[in-house]
């Protein structure tokens, strides 16, 4: 069952007439000419439709809320900026069929009663910024952005906005702050965007896939989209697998395949590369924890693990994980869970805005410890200390990038203690492995 | 009173008008209110930064019992009808805050022996109650370059703990902002545009918010540990600021103007530029009478009320015990 990439073969399907002539923008006609904002609220609201962004919030419930009585403008943003290690799935749909997020923003505007709108682009996807230009420019020439269109009465400019280069400007409200033209900080909430968002006004952020999800759930209705998938995961989702498979990509599930027929099966990644063992996996983006084999293929009940909100965080963090933002990276028996982690954490200590003292400090902390264990200048002591470390952070923060910097740490320190012992204990053996790496990394 | 809001703070309880904050609240209670490092009563926007200020709210409100999921900035948060909040009485709000605290001092320089804040240093005063005595840092601490930021101020980066309070301060105080933060992580760093000058009137005033030593007084550098110099409350009249400082004294010179400031550590009255660093002479002044630095101060233990005859004869038994 195929949603968003349905149609994503067909010639043409990056421009307007390509894509009209394979039923694109239906689901504006329908809208504006059938339906009214509430309506539309309530169609989301059945599809059961769930953020793709990574929280998997029920986005019909944080449509609804919005503050439409606010007299003030309301504001629609899509959030495009995709910087998750481990995550492309965004930008794949929006360079190879573009206009379903033109079309998805303009009936999900519709429906917030938002009469400009902004897909805020990661600044260093330019192709990605000149293909949606070129698509909006389309639709304006259509007539389905602009004055009065397709003569309903309803107005809506949409602007494309290059990123600041951060990957904390994909956090919505420092999102927001950079839309703003402000430094990317992230805000202290309460207020939310729903109430508080962009120039103060009532705004709802969504992902790239959450709005493209849109269209279809207009054409076909809320509980047709509810009808695929499984429990509360409802419709597709869209996983960027990468790591030691065979078919590394972007591909469209059904919610509730179960994860190893994802990773082993010939649709989707073909099992792991040069016939080795599958070891780890991190499901969700680098910032959900990581899984070991048997917790990933089986939860702790011995249920087959499924590809869903619920099935991939039974257990919790004992033992499990989370959907996240579909970032599906696999790790074969010969990669090193702690050089990963190091690099993780590398990553969240130079992406950290530096505001909060938790996340500013404990990032850099732990970055320079794991990169002593990793060089063979590790301590027993230092493993208890990163738990500690990342302890300290969770929750003690102004955004969720604390929390995505902490999981990593204490998921693979739990279910992989033995490796970073051995790294402390075997220094010869990590120097001998790191000029390998090395080696490898300048071929 | 048009309805209070009752909110009960370690077992305590108090009624306040809506949109106070449960700093504010636990302020008026008076004991052991939340530390703030970032949060300024008097500067807009400031707060919800340093996270020193942390508490547990146990029951969110009369109608909705539940606890917050996670601990709350208490100088950000509202209070609600019935709210009951655990600060000192929360092992886990003393934990993290304790936390925070270590956090802060991994990458500071600890060199408070020949910092011009020791004494007066709301880092010093906070790691003493929720610091531990050695560190587990042992990596390589973060350092900046001084930086000249005209006349008046220096600028010791290694010292901030990035609170933004200049950053408000400037912003709110004076008639533009010449400085701000840049880069990113725990490579941000205060820093002028281009090495400007910070030489607005009223930008003194960055001196007296900033928690630690990163913004000095040069007309005051290295002249004297605060501990031994005597704070006497001072006027002039001034077209400018309301003339109200606190002259500090060696004798009968007057080695420092500052703004005066509450029992919370925050300015009264924030001062002009010329009443900070340009009038030194006693007879610039009106002097008030000695200006009460709380019982907690390190520099009450110097009982300035007598002439400094030798140390041994004014250090008063609190201070021997520190
Ligand atoms: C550090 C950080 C980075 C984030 N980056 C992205 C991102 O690149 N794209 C995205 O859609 N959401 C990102 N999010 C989540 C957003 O804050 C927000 O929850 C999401 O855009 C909401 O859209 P949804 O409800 O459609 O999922 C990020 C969150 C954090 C804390
Ligand atoms: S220089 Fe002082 S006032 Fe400014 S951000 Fe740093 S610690 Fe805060
Ligand atoms: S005082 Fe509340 S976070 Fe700094």
């Amino acid at each position: 069952m195929k949603i968003l990439l349905e149609h994503i073969d067909k010639p043409g399907i990056q421009s307007i007439d390509g894509y009209i002539k394979n039923g694109g923008y239906r689901s504006v006609e329908k809208a504006l000419k059938q339906l009214s904002p509430d309506q539309l609220v309530e169609e989301v609201k059945t599809s059961g439709l769930r953020g793709r962004g990574g929280a998997g919030f029920p986005t019909g419930m944080k449509w609804s809320f919005l503050d439409k009585k606010s007299d003030k403008p309301k504001y629609l943003v899509c959030n495009a900026d995709e910087s998750e290690p481990g995550t492309f799935k965004d930008r794949y749909l929006m360079e190879h069929i573009p206009h379903l997020l033109i079309e998805g923003m303009i009936v999900s505007s519709f429906a917030l009663t938002a009469k400009t709108s902004y897909i805020y682009v990661r600044g260093e996807m330019m192709y990605i910024i000149r293909i949606l230009e070129k698509a909006i420019a389309e639709a304006y020439a259509k007539g389905y952005l602009g004055k009065n269109i397709l003569g309903s009465g309803y107005d809506l400019d949409l602007y494309v906005q290059a990123g600041g280069g951060a990957y904390i400007c994909g956090e919505e409200t420092a999102l927001l702050e950079s839309l703003e033209g402000k430094r990317g900080n992230p805000r202290n909430k309460p207020p939310f965007p729903a109430v508080w968002g962009l120039y103060g006004c009532p705004t709802v952020v969504n992902n790239v896939e959450t709005i493209a999800a849109v269209p279809w759930i207009v054409n076909n209705g809320g509980a047709a989209y509810a009808g695929i998938g499984i429990g509360k995961s409802t419709g597709t989702k869209l996983i960027s697998a990468c790591g030691n498979i065979n078919k590394p990509g972007v591909y469209e599930i059904e919610l509730g395949l179960p994860v190893e027929e994802f990773i082993y099966s010939e649709t989707y990644c073909g099992g792991i590369a040069n016939g080795r063992e599958l070891k780890a996996v991190v499901a969700g983006g680098s910032s959900v924890p990581i899984l070991p084999k048997n917790l990933i293929l089986k939860t702790a009940n011995q249920d087959a693990r499924l590809m869903s909100y619920e099935s991939l965080s039974d257990g919790g963090f004992i033992s499990g994980t989370m959907l996240g933002s579909g970032g599906f990276i696999v790790f074969d028996d010969q990669s090193c869970i702690v050089r990963n982690l190091w690099n993780f954490t590398r990553f969240y200590h130079h992406e950290s805005c530096g505001q909060c003292s938790p996340c500013r400090e404990g990032t850099g902390w732990m970055e320079k410890v794991l990169h002593r264990i990793e060089h063979g200048h590790g301590k027993l002591t230092d493993i208890d200390l990163l738990v500690d470390v990342a302890k300290k952070i969770e929750g003690k923060t102004i955004c969720p990038l604390g929390e995505a910097a902490a999981w990593p740490v204490a998921s693979a320190i739990r279910h992989f203690r033995d490796e970073f012992e051995a790294h402390v204990r075997n220094p010869e053996s990590c120097n001998a492995r790191h000029l390998h790496f090395e080696t490898a990394m300048s071929h | 009173m048009e309805n209070l809001l009752k909110v009960t703070i370690d077992g305590k309880s108090i009624e306040v008008p809506p949109g106070t904050t449960i700093l504010q609240a636990a302020r008026q209670l008076g004991g052991n209110y939340p530390p703030a490092m970032c949060y300024y009563s008097s500067l807009k926007d400031t707060g919800g930064k340093c996270r020193v200020c942390l508490v547990k709210v146990a029951q969110t409100s009369e109608t909705n019992p539940r606890p917050m999921p996670k601990l709350v900035a208490s100088c950000l948060t509202r209070v609600e009808q019935g709210m009951v909040v655990e600060n000192q009485s929360s092992p886990e709000v003393l934990e993290a805050r304790n936390g925070v605290v270590e956090f802060l001092l991994i990458n500071h320089p600890l060199d408070c022996p020949v910092c011009d804040q020791a004494g007066e240093c709301d880092l010093q005063n906070l790691s003493y109650e929720h610091g531990t005595e050695g560190t587990r840092y042992e990596e390589q601490r973060r350092e900046f370059n001084k930086i000249d930021i005209g006349p008046y101020v220096q600028l010791h980066m290694t010292r901030c703990i990035l609170c933004y309070r200049c950053v408000y301060a400037a912003e709110q105080l004076t008639d533009s902002r010449v400085h701000g933060v840049l880069n990113r992580g725990d490579v941000s760093e205060i820093s002028t545009y281009i090495q400007n000058a910070i030489d607005k009137d009223f930008s003194g005033n960055i001196i007296d918010v900033c928690p630690v030593g990163a913004l000095t007084d040069k007309t005051y550098r290295f002249k004297q540990r605060v501990w031994f110099s005597k704070p006497f409350n001072a006027h002039r009249s001034c077209a400018k600021c309301s003339g109200q400082t606190i002259a500090w004294m060696k004798g009968d010179a007057i080695i420092r103007i500052t703004a005066r400031k509450n029992a919370f550590g925050e300015v009264e009255d924030f001062i002009c530029n010329e009443c900070r660093f340009e009038h030194k002479q006693l007879s610039d002044w009106t002097i008030e009478g000695p200006r009460d630095m709380g019982e907690d101060s390190v520099i009450s233990a110097n009982k300035y009320e007598l002439p400094v005859i030798s140390p041994a004869v004014n250090v008063d038994a609190k201070f021997v015990s520190e």
